[in-house]
């Protein structure tokens, strides 16, 4: 693990490896991290938002509970985000296959599950609210 | 007729990439800014780290957006930019659990 995260910070190894591949190839690769960035800094955003701008909610503490998981959804897009990048410009470089990943599916599941969540709350205070 | 590579609008496109990450960057720092300006002595503290990585990153990435000095990929920035955002949500993670007790 820790020698992947060195890798990151690593460019020369990175230019070491394979061949260097057509540049357009690393800047769609280079764009797609940022596409992915920014879904991380929206996680992120979202966690700040919720944190102020939320109401005082009925279930205590549910409010951080919210926007401390968009916090931490954030960050792991972030590094995950970093990491696939890093393995696909390898997988370029190498003229390998590029690396599959079930984050994609995990986080849109997550987020969807949230959102249910998040509407049967919101049910639940319209039907016993009054 | 020619063998070089044609870049078409990869350059430009990449470029306009960063630009967005950067706006999005300076949108999430003015929001935990916001949070941190009602915490107190210690939430001007976070505010003015939070501010300081910001303008790190932002010249960390601003010749990636204005295509000044040679055209790069790849490269340390984007580990740093990813670090700075897991720096972010720790310091927002930080005001939040604070405004608990």
């Amino acid at each position: 693990m820790w020698e992947a995260i060195r890798r990151w910070f690593d460019p020369a190894e990175l230019r070491s490896v394979g061949e260097p591949p057509d540049y357009r190839f690393s800047l769609a690769n280079e764009r797609t991290f940022l596409a992915w960035l920014r879904t991380g800094l929206a996680l992120v955003g979202g966690g700040l938002a919720a944190a102020q701008f939320l109401p005082q909610l009925p279930m205590s503490h549910l409010r951080e509970v919210i926007a401390v998981a968009l916090l931490l959804l954030g960050g792991a897009v972030a590094i995950r985000a970093v990491d696939h990048w890093a393995r696909t410009e390898r997988a370029i470089r190498l003229g390998q296959e590029l690396p599959a990943s079930r984050f994609p599916a995990i986080l849109a599941l997550a987020v969807g599950a949230g959102a249910v969540l998040l509407v049967i709350a919101v049910l639940l205070r319209a039907v016993g609210g009054r | 007729m020619s063998t070089g590579r044609d870049p078409g609008l990869q350059p430009e496109r990449t470029r306009l990439a960063w630009r967005r990450t950067l706006l999005t960057l300076s949108v999430v720092t003015a929001l935990e800014v916001r949070l941190a300006s009602t915490g107190g002595p210690t939430g001007a503290l976070l505010a003015g780290v939070t501010v300081l990585v910001w303008g790190a990153l932002l010249m960390l990435c601003w010749p990636r957006g204005t295509g000044a000095g040679p055209a790069r990929t790849g490269g340390r920035t984007l580990p740093l930019v990813a670090l700075g955002t897991v720096g972010l949500a720790a310091l927002g993670g930080l005001l939040v659990l604070r405004g608990l007790w």
